[in-house]
């Protein structure tokens, strides 16, 4: 017991990042390292990378770090993955985008309301007669926050998208891909960060 | 290596591309990848496939086996004896998912196979057509690799794709699931090109010449070291290897259940078995060796007990081909990256000769106890029913360890892996991570196949051996010359064992009426003898080896016995019981 709850305080918030060879039924078992484990994927994106014909998986999961070691070489082990990485919230950039259906008379009428959409980024995507959609990009708590504000002001319908993250320290994928295209790669296209944590603290 | 060139196996000039049916072209593959015996059962999406093989019998060999399951252990059996990828044939939905325990068997044991399914056309798919399963998805999570084919041009391509992913790096299954469509389907054949390079797929990884320094110092310094062989020594090749690593270092070694007979069973610095039902001594001194290798196992809970009470005290060497294995269980202090059969000669010239023979009488003194409380009474006993560790001390004494042994499932298994000798590498053919009751009969069926030079000889119990007695039927089509030894308990034994170790004998539901096996043998045309008189069990063996072809020997054994020692599960291997 309280081991259990020790993991869950040494759980976070890890971004997954998965470049991919471009297959059917890559996603069921991308989805399937995780399910296995009883582990809930609490978002996921796919789209195409910076090099042509790879895709990349952003996916987040609240996870103890040393799983994610674990999870990160069975996602590799998948035949279609060529390389997974995963960064804690302070190593990415990430936003989500949120779309929010307000009533057009009300923004009309209420002049607060104007104010709070200033206030967080938004833009207007369509304006008809009868509501108005705004788009508001950021982290999850800000566009959260924006829900609560708009909602005694009758908001409609509301939207969000999967995360998309940026690695900070990443010089893009190209140069990697080129390594893995050869059939003897360096040892550099390996980044086996854990093996080189292991060496710090090793008998030399 | 990976380096080789691409081979053009079937060079066809572009003056001679021809018109061939999608059929043709994967019997082609097959031909073209060395495939020497195929086993499946036909049905209605792949009848066209069938139709192809009529006029290639001279090629490629299929053995009919009376239920896909059957098919699929045959081809484990025929991959685990000969090293080479074994092929299972079935058709779509009911043949399809028939298979899925023995693709679950191959994945967990890292056996190389290669299952082609039958699938409905391609524009019924989704439909709920008759016979249609989506087995892509069903088996993605127990194969290697896993496709599906709906047009006939990608066949060759695809093929290629599979056999390599199947034998390369850490072998496993791979299952190619095939339209009618695009078996029926005529297209430009350009011939076949074997596969050796896939841009998201490493076989292998790179060896660290870093890495292979830390563990020779640690190997080096180590007082109390102890070697863990796994099946990774087999499947890589790397049995020399092996020999000249522990000869040099002089250190004691104990296998898994998968890992036996990698080298002769005799061997002086063999210890024994692990796990569960292993050996005292390894057992005993996992928590009291300072630096554990590893090679080519993966630390399975059978194999560790409790974890956090195994090895505390050690470091740990863990070398192996698949990085995901790497601090899986057991947290590695030098992680060896590679195959075995690359980086073993690399650590081997690293490492100091030695002897560490006050180490090595620790072994033997525990081995004492063992022999004294277990092993002696088991294997000789004087009254009371036949017991099964006797009756592998007299096969023993007749195949004098160069036989292939091929068990099932429970206490038939852990006492055929405690007790054979073996004298030769893949002579061990067993369902070890999935324990797969019934995987005996056909294993041994594909065993003998990988192997037709040697004695096969299957030992199953009474529960297993009903899992799957409807291969008798291939056996006697095909007179395929295997032994059966029915080891008769009339119980689930090892349920049994459990239930009254941890149930208070509540036999719930472990007992088992059989039907006469001997008869049974006999409907199937094949020899068979009944024997529970201790006198007759020399004789009764000796009757079963000289026998031409198949013989079924069933063996009334001791109704309540138990295998020890046994570590209880949940328990540390320091809580082993001998009785």
């Amino acid at each position: 017991m309280k081991n259990m709850q020790n993991e869950e305080i040494n759980k976070q918030e890890f971004n997954i990042t998965l470049y991919t060879e471009n297959h059917v039924g890559l996603l069921s078992q991308v989805a399937s390292i995780f399910t296995r484990r009883k582990i809930n994927i609490e978002s996921l994106n796919t789209s195409p990378s910076e090099v042509e014909g790879i895709y990349r998986f952003n996916v987040v999961i609240i996870e103890t770090d040393e799983l994610m070691n674990k999870l990160i070489r069975h996602l590799e082990k998948l035949n279609g993955v060529i390389k997974a990485y995963y960064h804690s919230n302070n190593d990415v950039i990430w936003q989500e985008m949120a779309l929010y259906k307000m009533p057009t008379s009300i923004i009309e009428e209420q002049l607060n309301v104007e104010r709070l959409l200033r206030r967080y980024g938004a833009r207007v995507v369509v304006i008809r007669k009868d509501y108005t959609v705004f788009e508001a990009s950021g982290h999850r708590e800000e566009t959260d926050n924006l829900i609560t504000l708009l909602q005694p002001y009758g908001l409609i319908e509301f939207v969000r998208s999967a995360r998309v993250a940026i690695i900070k320290k990443s010089d893009g994928f190209n140069s990697k891909l080129k390594e893995f295209e050869r059939l003897n790669p360096l040892p550099d296209a390996y980044s086996e960060h854990f093996l080189n944590e292991i060496t710090k603290g090793l008998i030399v | 290596m990976e380096t080789t060139p691409q081979q053009i196996v079937t060079a066809i000039s572009t003056s001679e591309i021809k018109q061939v049916s999608g059929s043709v072209a994967i019997l082609e593959a097959l031909v073209a990848e060395g495939v020497d015996v195929i086993f499946g059962v036909p049905g209605g999406a792949t009848i066209a496939i069938y139709d192809a093989l009529f006029d290639y019998s001279e090629k490629l060999k299929h053995i009919l086996v009376r239920h896909e399951q059957g098919a699929i252990h045959a081809s484990q059996g025929y991959a685990r004896t000969s090293g080479k990828v074994g092929v299972a044939l079935a058709t779509s939905g009911p043949g399809a998912t028939n298979m899925i325990t023995g693709i679950a068997d191959a994945m967990i044991d890292s056996t190389p196979v290669v299952c082609i399914t039958g699938q409905v056309y391609a524009h019924l798919l989704g439909s709920d057509a008759f016979q249609e399963t989506d087995i892509v998805n069903m088996s993605s999570q127990i194969t290697k690799w896993n496709y599906q084919i709906t047009d006939a041009t990608e066949i060759p391509s695809v093929l290629a794709k599979a056999f390599y992913i199947a034998r390369s790096g850490r072998p496993g299954p791979v299952l190619i699931d095939i339209t009618k469509n695009a078996q029926l389907q005529m297209f430009d054949y350009k011939g076949y090109t074997k596969c050796d390079h896939i841009r998201s797929y490493r076989p292998k990884p790179i060896v660290r010449p870093s890495y292979i320094e830390q563990a020779a110092e640690l190997i080096n310094q180590a007082q109390r070291p102890m070697v863990l062989l796994g099946q990774g020594v087999i499947l890589g090749g790397a049995e020399a290897e092996f020999k000249a690593f522990i000869e040099k270092s002089g250190i004691p070694y104990a296998w898994t259940v998968l890992g036996a007979g990698a080298i002769p069973s005799d061997h002086p610095l063999n210890v024994g078995m692990l796990g569960m039902h292993g050996n005292y001594a390894p057992n005993m001194l996992t928590n009291q060796t300072d630096v554990l290798i590893a090679i080519g196992m993966r630390f399975d809970d059978r194999v560790t007990g409790r974890l956090d009470k195994y090895a505390k005290q050690a470091k740990v060497v863990h070398l192996d081909i698949d990085p995901s294995e790497i601090d899986k269980n057991i947290k590695a202090t030098v992680p060896v990256w590679g195959d075995c059969k690359e980086t073993l000669p690399m650590l081997t010239a690293l490492i100091e000769k030695k002897q560490h023979t006050d180490w090595l009488a620790r072994f033997q003194a525990y081995y004492q106890d063992e022999l004294e409380l277990v092993i002696y009474p088991e294997l000789n006993p004087t009254s009371g029913e036949i017991t099964m560790g006797e009756v592998i001390r007299h096969l023993n004494d007749i195949t004098n360890g160069e036989a292939v042994i091929v068990t099932d499932v429970g206490q038939n298994q852990m006492v055929a892996s405690r007790y054979s000798k073996l004298n030769k590498t893949r002579s061990n053919v067993t369902s070890g991570g999935l324990g797969t009751m019934g995987f005996a009969l056909p294993a041994a069926i594909g065993a003998k196949y990988g192997a037709p030079e040697r004695t096969v000889i299957t030992i199953a119990g009474d529960g297993g051996f009903q899992m799957t007695l409807q291969e008798l039927g291939t056996i006697m089509q095909n007179k395929i010359d295997v032994k059966i030894i029915v080891l008769n308990n009339r119980f689930l034994g090892m349920i049994r064992q459990w239930q009254e170790l941890f149930n208070d004998s509540r036999y719930s539901f472990s007992d088992l009426e059989s039907p006469d096996f001997v008869t049974l043998a006999t409907s199937y045309k094949i020899a068979s003898k009944r024997v529970a008189d201790r006198e007759e069990l020399p004789a009764a063996l000796n009757e079963m080896m000289n026998s031409k072809g198949s013989f079924l020997l069933e063996v009334m054994v001791t109704k309540e016995n138990n295998v020890f020692p046994m570590v209880a599960q949940g328990c540390s291997l320091s809580e082993i019981r001998l009785k």
